[in-house]
């Protein structure tokens, strides 16, 4: 006879599940709403969305529980609620991207909206969890709504992008349960914290299991962060996708896999195992170096973004190799300085984006289209001039004072030779950000046509842009409140 | 006269901004007035210093990022105060000399973002600041090559970045470990200069750091053999920007040197000084005789602007007060000359659209006032007695023959050089006979050039007569600073070495 489990709702903790139910709430009844209304607006599911997402954020900010809940399933700690908040912040902002002067498909359906909130809730879970099994759900949750709205653009390149993304994605998962499963016969826990307590009274023995684990769980997330060499699918993706959403997921997926590397990997670099870091550091190394020189030779700007991002999630993983609680500090100072230079970027692509193909048979936004835009369009021009510096990081614009945190961390914990090389690297990377700013500002322009630089441009976008220029550039005074909260969070959660 | 400093920095910068109000047609004129107002408190500036302090003055603090040490730290003394003004001066003689009709506008704004990016340089005392003027002043001379430059000017304009931006980076990794050892140290995140000079490093740290400055002030400077950006940048800038570049930016680097290296390194400083003069004296030797080969009027005037950086650099590394003191004047007054110069360079150039030397020939019949000028700059350059470049020369070399009297033979064949091409060049193009008829006719110097030049002729004669204002007060910081390098050597001999060659009877 089974024992009968009997279950006290306090133990259950469930106010931490709010932040995910709201999202998944708001996604159930914008599906509701659209059954009973037709001929809603996207105006209106935007927005609604946007509410929705502050109803989270501010669940997730008042969130003052225990940290565990549903047994362990659910772990709501520091860098659950940091990366929580940056999730919900870049999801409001680039929602509201919908708004362009525009007409898609994709925004005129209500689905969309339910699989973003969907996706969100997704993120939420996986961030807020160490049981391997409840990561893997939130990921896939996340991941299968994004292939569906990547898809949902309904272009040709959109279909391809979205199978691309799915197929690899699958074999992403795949690698996951592999690892899952590998770490599961190793120590007989899906759950991190179980499974570092296992194996470190065992010595991480057997090192070929444990290597084993590592390398599959490096695939699956190497997919998710797109590090070299699990990258091949990003610029396609990133291409095929529209703009809004191509920089949507060079920041939030990605945030949502730092943090499952940091809950994982930080337990394996601290084994001293000097494989399992060495592992780590030719895959850091790699990715930054290599995303740098092949953004150096792409024709279209959305591309050579796609491979500078994948420069900045090797950056960034550094921060997860170095592993101190300043790294790791500096890792979501970093990402949030780099979602708003970001933002902008892809928001003036998204501006921008012309009916027509007019300079490229196969691109929407090569160099060329944007050559001469400080004469014909000065203002749109100058500011993605700061975009480019601040991504390029150039002081006193906002990713440098991540670099500088993150090479500051680097340095104060000895891997001097790490900080010299991610110094090169953004030497490497000014390069090409600089090349759009050559075109931009030193060439002369193809057509006199103001136009084909505001064909999607509208209030909404210009407020984006307003606002995302004004933080990349006063970020200096931003850094230290930033820090404070985020070292604040990063500390209680003992990363 | 509390935020005087805050105001040089920040008042081009809100000009800049405001001037995209002005209309295009009065822009010319609120660009000399911002650069005039600049000058003029920069001018106060200089009186309300107090030559006899040594420290910093009309220091300003306030903190920007608390946890990790970063602040807004300006401060100015004798050292930097004359770097100010050149750059002031100059900005206002250049934008005075300014012909460019196309886009004058953004050209303008963006001579006015240089400025405050070349004075925030020249006062920052936090090192972090001090890095974000220096890596901001890429991106408005990035523009002015590349959209007003010649043909291959957008070649030039990268090149110039990249090489400038490379170079910079490591320092930033050196910056940072500086800090990192410094938190270590004294247990407190600190960037400021003033703390750093108190720290003593152990030698082998010094040597590292030593080199990841280094590395960056010479290519800013620049040192053979990363010189090869700056003929190309001159080559293809337009007058404005050689001016600009030429007077201030490179002077930058060289002050690095005098604020950073000597200071905080001085055993490495002292360990690698031979080598670096050695490189100084190929460097003067060879950009000279380059220069002696060039058929352009204008690569003439940027291969002696190497040369005589190499002049400025051996005067640092001679690390007594003669010789830093001799080399930030030449700085100053080099920033005058070469500026006047190119300035010069470029009015010619408006008048025949070329600079080739060959095409010209007789000027001086044509253009008398014109000739006048220009001999009486090119002396300078070349370091006549009584002008201002003869001081600093002199100051430079003399204080580096306190260290090595041959090796300052060899820098002195370089002044000797720099007669032979310069006189040949003012030979060549001023004259004999007017052999090609386009030089028949031509309109000899104007008003508005005219205005930009007498300033820059008075300050080369009454300088070259009269340096004392200026000498006084770099001495005596500069004398302080020594002091804190003796004191602050870790190896006795090093101590030694640097007594020996502030003594009188020097080296030998």
């Amino acid at each position: 006879m089974l024992e009968p489990i009997s279950i006290d709702l306090v133990a259950l903790n469930v106010t931490s599940l709010l932040p995910m139910a709201i999202t998944v709430f708001g996604a159930l009844s914008i599906i509701v709403i659209d059954l009973a209304a037709k001929n809603l607006q996207k105006s209106f599911f935007t927005v609604l969305t946007v509410l929705f997402i502050i109803l989270s954020l501010g669940a997730v900010i008042g969130f003052n529980g225990e940290d565990r809940a549903f047994f362990d399933v659910i772990l709501s700690d520091g860098i659950a609620m940091i990366s929580q908040m940056i999730i919900l912040v870049t999801s409001a902002l680039f929602v509201l991207l919908a708004l362009g002067g525009r007409r898609f498909q994709e925004f005129a359906m209500a689905e969309f909206y339910a699989l973003f909130l969907f996706m969100i809730a997704g993120f939420q879970f996986m961030v807020s969890s160490d049981n391997l099994i409840m990561i893997f759900i939130g990921l896939e949750t996340a991941s299968l709504a994004l292939y569906t709205m990547i898809a949902m653009h309904n272009r040709a390149k959109a279909h391809e992008a979205a199978i691309k993304y799915f197929t690899m994605g699958a074999l992403a998962a795949g690698f996951y349960t592999m690892s899952a499963m590998i770490f599961y016969a190793l120590t007989g826990s899906v759950e991190i914290h179980q499974i570092a307590l296992v194996l470190n009274a065992r010595g991480f023995e057997p090192l070929v299991g444990v290597l084993a684990a590592t390398v599959f769980m490096l695939g699956a997330l190497g997919f998710k962060l797109s590090m070299v060499p699990f990258h091949t699918w990003t610029p396609d993706v990133y291409e095929g996708s529209s703009a809004a959403l191509a920089g949507y997921m060079s920041i939030v997926p990605k945030i949502a896999g730092f943090v499952v590397a940091m809950r994982l990997f930080e337990m394996l670099i601290d084994s001293g195992v000097v494989w399992l870091e060495n592992i780590l550091y030719v895959a850091v190394i790699m990715t930054m170096t290599f995303g740098n020189i092949v953004a150096l030779v792409q024709e279209d700007v959305k591309r050579m973004l796609a491979f500078s991002s994948i420069a900045h999630a090797g950056f960034v993983m550094a921060a997860i190799l170095i592993g101190t609680t300043e790294a790791n500090a500096g890792l979501f100072l970093y990402w949030i300085l780099f979602m708003f230079a970001n933002l902008g970027a892809f928001t003036m692509l998204w501006a921008t984006r012309h009916r027509q193909n007019l300079w490229d048979n196969r691109y929407q936004h090569p160099f060329v289209k944007f050559s001469g835009m400080i004469k014909v369009s000065p203002t749109n021009a100058v500011i993605m001039g700061i975009f480019m510096f601040a991504l390029a990081g150039m002081p006193p614009f906002s990713v440098f004072w991540g670099k500088l945190y993150l090479m500051s961390a680097a340095v104060n914990s000895g891997h001097i030779a790490l900080a010299v090389i991610m110094a090169l690297n953004s030497a490497m990377a000014v390069y090409y950000y600089m090349k759009l700013i050559v075109y931009m500002f030193l060439k002369d322009p193809v057509s006199d046509d103001e136009n084909i630089y505001s064909s999607n441009m509208s209030t909404v976008l210009k407020v984006i842009l307003g606002f995302a220029v004004f933080v990349t550039s006063i970020s200096i005074v931003l850094v230290e409140p930033l820090l404070n909260i985020i070292t604040n969070y990063v500390t209680l959660s003992g990363f | 006269m509390d935020h005087i400093l805050s105001l040089i920095i920040f008042f081009p910068l809100i000009a800049g901004i405001f001037g995209f109000l002005v209309n295009k047609e009065s822009i010319r004129a609120y660009g000399i007035t911002v650069a005039f107002i600049e000058f003029t408190i920069t001018i106060a500036l200089w009186i309300a210093f107090d030559g006899n302090e040594a420290g910093f003055q009309f220091v300003e603090h306030a903190t920007l990022i608390s946890s990790f040490g970063v602040s807004y730290h300006v401060g100015v003394d004798g050292i930097s105060l004359f770097l100010v003004i050149l750059s002031t001066f100059m900005t206002m003689v250049a934008l005075i000399g300014l012909n460019i009709e196309k886009d004058a506008k953004n050209l303008i704004i963006s001579i006015l973002y240089l400025e405050m990016t070349m004075v925030g340089v020249f006062l920052s005392l936090d090192v972090i600041l001090f890095y974000l003027f220096w890596e901001f002043s890429l991106v408005p001379m990035l523009y002015i090559i590349g959209a007003w430059g010649s043909d291959r000017r957008i070649y030039a304009a990268i090149k110039f970045f990249l090489y400038t931006f490379a170079g910079s980076v490591l320092m930033l990794v050196g910056i940072l470990y500086m800090g990192y050892i410094y938190h270590a140290t004294t247990g407190v995140w600190s960037f400021s200069i003033p703390d750093w000079e108190l720290l003593i490093l152990p030698i082998s740290t010094q040597f590292w750091l030593f080199g990841a400055f280094f590395l960056a002030f010479a290519i800013k400077v620049p040192m053979f053999p990363f010189h090869t950006w700056l003929p190309y940048a001159h080559g293809q800038a337009p007058t404005v920007g050689s001016v600009i570049l030429a007077a201030v930016l490179l002077k930058m680097g060289t002050y690095g040197m005098v604020r950073f290296l000597l200071p905080l390194f001085p055993d490495a400083t002292i360990y690698f000084l031979i080598p670096i003069a050695i490189v100084a004296i190929v460097m003067v030797i060879y950009t000279a005789m380059v220069a002696y080969a060039q058929k352009d009027m204008k690569q003439v005037i940027a291969y002696s602007s190497i040369s005589h950086m190499g002049i400025i650099i051996l005067g640092i590394f001679a690390i007594n007060a003669e010789g830093i003191t001799g080399s930030i004047f030449l700085m100053i007054s080099h920033g005058i000359v070469s500026g006047g110069l190119f300035m010069l360079v470029g009015m010619i150039y408006d008048r025949r659209h070329t600079k080739l030397m060959s095409e010209f020939g007789g000027l001086a019949i044509s253009m008398p006032t014109f000739a006048t000028i220009y001999g009486i700059m090119l002396m300078a350059s070349v370091g006549l007695p009584l002008t201002v470049g003869f001081v600093g020369e002199f100051l430079s070399l003399m204080g580096f023959y306190k260290v090595n009297w041959i090796m300052t033979l060899f820098a002195g064949t370089g002044i000797i050089l720099g007669a032979v091409y310069m006189l040949t060049l003012y030979k060549r193009s001023f004259f004999g006979e007017i052999t090609n008829d386009k030089n028949r006719g031509l309109k000899d110097i104007n008003g508005r050039e005219l205005a930009a030049m007498i300033p820059l002729v008075a300050l080369v004669v009454i300088l070259g007569i009269y340096p004392k204002p200026i000498l006084d007060p770099i001495d005596t910081s500069v004398k302080k600073m020594i002091v804190l390098m003796q004191k602050k050597s870790v190896l006795p001999e090093n101590k030694e070495f640097i007594i020996k060659v502030n003594s009188i009877r020097g080296g030998e």
